[in-house]
């Protein structure tokens, strides 16, 4: 079979060909290696890759297959991981210079699941740095650029993990998202971008940014491939306190039995000003599509809405900042040259292995938690997302889900944003109340613009309802498939 | 003053990860991705620790929080390999409470008077690294990092050096004894800072305090604080002022010298950690605790001295030592008279224990629980003297000898033929013979002088080599002597 038609299948394709004995699992690895040679020096998804490995955990597949000891459906089948997720024996950078020589000598949670459903793990994939950031351009080893238009920003911080999707350099991969890090860059380079419910996914063995906000989730190129890669990777995990411990069922199973269509929620908080005419144009389509479907359309409210940036600034970079406070330059860090003493070490290797956007934060989250600042910030914060949470809840006793765009615009140009910080954080403004109430929320493709750029829809749903969310993104997604298109990246 | 006491809990697991705890280990051995710090790795709180810490709240009277909730503590500092500990800020585990101390009697033997000094506040977090300084470098030993540690904060209630002395020896008696920690400062088990100031008598203003580090042990704390009360009187004497500031004592010379002013004071910026989700202390868990609960040193001590008329030297002996007082306990009651088993307790028990200590390889010899006399050989012992079967004075000299064998004491007397003497006939006899070898004795006696019998038994006693029984040589001489 050749090879570029092998990369252009979604992964329960591919799961297929190899059940049925059409492929083989070193075949479709091989595939993807050459894709990854071909596109990748343009698209700069990866930023590490270990192909001899990768090639033998195929072959052990392939083995296991042959004598009829096959893991499940995802054995054989690649999933790339962000370089947040520590895979044991492999280096994890967080695309930062001051984790240049780590290797990490454990598994996450989801890595080791991965495993033990038999996936083949492949390259390290770029982001921004510690996850900060809308565009991938704060990467301390270049940006990634979007496959639709080479000359934009994938979105970001999982601007490699949606890239590799969409360049057909990997079926499946994984990012996280601490205020739309998965769904934005999802939205931006036309693939499925799902985050989970607060505590579904573990998040031992991510390097964390925010940890109350912060949740491990798949990206593919149909809803049906998220569903299978999310009910691989969920479920309750005794390192992971803040997972929570519920059964996970077989999302991939729901998706198969007929969803009865259900109330959809429009915020009119979300569809004022700000949203690019063509964005509001595809969303409307998509709403029409769910009428026509026999969906309920309501108009709710979510009068916080506006202040969920300023709160997602003060909290993520509070804990941010404590969060980033192991990278020192002691141990595993990289350690400065010009230090001369204790002190030196820790700001002159910070100094030096930071970014600025990662310094920026750190500044700013240790500054709120200051003694004298604690009330009128960090705790002023919390209490507001607690509002934040209640609007949902109110929400959600009307509706069953909530579709709003994923992102205020498509892709935007290199530049175009790094330059002013606050209009870069503004490109999260849809997605970043979700992580702030903990509750899942999805980007399907629902279109492009007439440049071609793709166009996503958000989907938000109740805690734990991830079966019911993945069922009405699947009514949509399945008779759209935008995500199965792929942009040409000719020579 | 007030003493802020870290005690390491004895748990099988650090605080927050399953990793194993210990002293000793070659360094960085007792690691794992949470205790150092890698990125990804989570906490996970260890139950264990939090029941112990329940249970030190509760020997101690304080008010056990309805929920066990956890904060970071930063700041920069190789010990910590994550750069923040994990800790309790604004809702310690415990408030409150007070510990029962005894203040030195007038002689060894004489009870002193007891006080309760009033606690402020418990709280449980996880240890720190340990640093080697050397000429250019610093070597760190995370093998101590992430255990759980105990905060033991008093108020400012005590006030003389040997308050200081007598409120840490009740502690860690009151500790040792419940099973929360071996307490042993050496392996810094149990560590503490010192919070000094003074003030003229009669004022109630505190004065600045001074906290004092490096008080390793706990003579090395009465020590220090003695020093510290001295150089701080001087100075206001003197026309000086105390500044607020940290202060290191030095065992060898004796004195203070200054670490850090209070200008260096670190902002912490605690805030609640979002890795860890706070626990609810249900009041049932509080109640079992409660059940589990040992008797404290103290209360055993009344008991004892009240229920069973021992002495105050016996009961200050046995009652800081929980393994030493089961023992004691269980021979008691296989016996009839609880005070010789006291005494047998107090006196050769503990001598061939510390002798033991002494001559083992490892520092810590040969625990109660693992003694090669068990309480019912102990009781069969003494039971063996009130039956007549064996003298006090030969019980005396088996007793070494059951503790390196770990024969009983039945078997050892049958073994040597140590069964004491009580033929009328062959006691008599040589009741006679020490008449007879000793005139003048008999003749003192005779003429009143009842001090003058015991040099005749005890002839009698050597020739039977102690085991003639001293009712019978008694009653006997004097039968002979009044003929």
């Amino acid at each position: 079979m050749d090879s570029n038609s092998l990369i252009s299948k979604t992964a329960t394709e591919l799961s297929g060909k190899l059940t049925d004995g059409t492929c083989k699992a070193e075949e479709i690895a091989q595939a993807y290696l050459e894709q990854i040679d071909r596109v990748d020096g343009k698209v700069h998804a990866f930023l590490h890759r270990d192909d001899e490995d990768f090639l033998a955990q195929a072959r052990a597949s392939d083995e296991r297959r042959a004598k009829g000891e096959t893991l499940g459906p995802l054995d054989g089948i690649p999933v790339c991981l962000k370089d947040v997720i520590s895979v044991e024996g492999q280096p994890l950078t967080a695309a930062s210079k001051i984790l240049q020589d780590y290797v990490s000598p454990y598994d996450a949670t989801v890595t080791r699941k991965l495993k033990e459903a038999g996936a083949v793990i492949g390259g390290r994939l770029n982001l921004d740095e510690f996850a900060m950031g809308s565009s991938t351009e704060n990467s301390a080893y270049g940006p990634t650029r979007n496959p639709w238009d080479l000359e934009r920003v994938p979105g970001g911080s999982s601007g490699g993990s949606s890239a590799a999707v969409a360049a057909r350099e990997a079926p499946l991969t994984l990012g996280s998202d601490t205020g739309g890090s998965i769904r934005q860059p999802a939205s931006l380079c036309g693939v499925v971008g799902m985050k989970p419910t607060y505590g579904m996914v573990s998040r031992y063995g991510l390097a964390a940014f925010a940890s109350s906000l912060d949740q491990i989730g798949p990206f593919s190129q149909t809803v049906e491939d998220a569903a299978l890669l999310l009910e691989t990777i969920s479920g309750h995990d005794p390192l992971d306190s803040t997972s929570y411990p519920t059964e996970v069922p077989s999302y991939s199973q729901i998706l198969k039995e007929n969803a009865q269509p259900c109330a959809l929620g429009l915020p009119k908080e979300f569809f004022g000003e700000g949203m690019d005419d063509e964005v509001r144009v595809a969303i409307d389509k998509a709403i029409e599509f769910y009428k026509g479907k026999g969906y309920e359309i309501v108009d709710v409210s979510l009068p916080t809405t506006d202040l969920s940036v300023p709160v997602y600034y003060v909290i993520a970079t509070a804990e941010a900042s404590s969060n980033l406070a192991r990278y020192d330059g002691i141990r595993y860090t990289t350690r400065s040259e010009r230090a001369e003493n204790a002190v030196d070490v820790y700001a002159k290797s910070r100094g030096e292995g930071f970014g600025e956007e990662v310094k920026r934060r750190c500044i700013l989250g240790a500054y709120g938690l200051s003694s004298g600042y604690y009330d009128a910030y960090y705790l002023r914060a919390q209490k507001t997302r607690t509002l934040i949470r209640q609007d949902f809840e109110r929400a959600f006793e009307k509706v069953d889900a909530i579709l709003t765009p994923t992102s205020p615009t498509p892709a935007f140009k290199f530049g175009e944003k790094s330059e002013n910080p606050i209009s870069m954080y503004l490109s999260d403004i849809y997605t970043i109340s979700t992580n702030l109430a903990g509750l899942p929320g999805l980007s399907v493709p629902c279109g492009f613009t007439q440049s071609g750029l793709p166009i996503g829809l958000q989907l938000i749903g109740k805690a734990f309802d991830e079966g019911n969310l993945l069922c009405v993104a699947h009514d949509y997604d399945r008779e759209h498939q935008f995500g199965c298109q792929a942009p040409t990246l000719e020579d | 003053m007030g003493l802020e006491v870290h005690v390491q809990l004895d748990t099988k697991s650090k605080m927050f990860t399953r990793v194993g705890t210990g002293f000793g280990k070659p360094p960085n051995t007792l690691t794992d991705p949470v205790v150092l710090g890698l990125p990804g790795a989570l906490p996970v709180m260890n139950k264990d620790a939090i029941e112990k810490s329940i249970k030190v709240g509760l020997l101690l009277g304080c008010k056990i929080a309805e929920v066990c909730k956890w904060d970071r503590k930063n700041y920069f500092y190789p010990d910590m390999p994550k750069n923040y500990q994990i800790s309790q800020f604004d809702q310690p585990i415990c408030e409150g409470g007070e510990v029962e101390l005894e203040l030195p009697g007038e002689t060894p033997a004489v009870m002193g008077e007891h006080r309760t000094v009033m606690l402020t506040r418990i709280h449980l977090e996880e240890d720190v690294g340990k640093l080697t300084h050397y000429e250019r470098d610093s070597l760190v030993d995370y093998n101590r990092a992430g255990s759980p540690l105990l905060e033991i904060v008093s108020e400012p209630d005590l006030f003389t050096p040997d308050e200081v002395f007598a409120y840490l020896t009740s502690l860690r008696n009151s500790l040792v004894s419940a099973g929360i920690s071996p307490c042993d400062m050496e392996k810094g088990q149990l560590r503490c800072d010192a919070n000094v100031s003074i003030r003229p008598v009669g004022t109630t203003t505190l004065g600045t305090k001074v906290e004092l580090k490096n008080l390793n042990t706990i003579s090395g704390v009465k020590q220090g604080v003695e020093y510290e009360i001295r150089r701080q009187t001087k100075a206001l004497e003197n026309g000086e002022e105390i500044f607020q500031e940290t202060r290191r004592w030095n065992p060898e010379e004796k004195r203070t010298t200054s670490m850090r002013s209070k200008e260096m004071a670190h902002d912490y910026r605690y805030f609640p950690d979002p890795d860890l989700m706070p626990v609810k202390i249900a009041p049932e868990w509080i109640e079992r605790v409660e059940k589990e609960l040992p008797e404290k040193p103290f209360d055993k001590q009344r008991r004892y001295m009240a229920d069973m008329d021992l002495p105050y030297t016996a009961t200050s002996a046995l009652c800081g030592d929980r393994p030493l007082c089961e023992y004691f306990e269980k021979t008691a009651n296989l016996t009839k008279d609880p005070i010789k088993v006291a005494n047998w307790v107090v006196n050769d028990l503990l001598r061939e224990l510390s002798q033991a200590k002494r001559e083992s390889d490892n520092d810590d010899g040969v625990s109660v629980e693992d003694c090669p006399v068990s309480p019912e050989s102990l009781a069969e012992l003494i039971n063996l003297i009130e039956e007549g079967v064996v003298s006090n004075n030969v019980a005396k000299e088996l007793f070494p000898e059951m503790f390196s064998t770990g024969k009983c004491a039945r078997e050892l007397v049958k073994e040597k033929g140590l069964e004491m003497k009580s033929d009328g006939d062959e006691i008599e006899s040589l009741c006679a013979k020490a008449i007879e070898d000793d005139p003048a004795a008999a003749e003192k006696f005779k003429g009143g002088k009842e001090g003058a019998i015991n040099a005749l038994k005890g002839s009698v006693m050597k020739a039977t080599r102690g085991q003639a029984n001293p009712k019978v040589v008694d009653e006997t001489l004097r039968r002979l002597l009044s003929n």
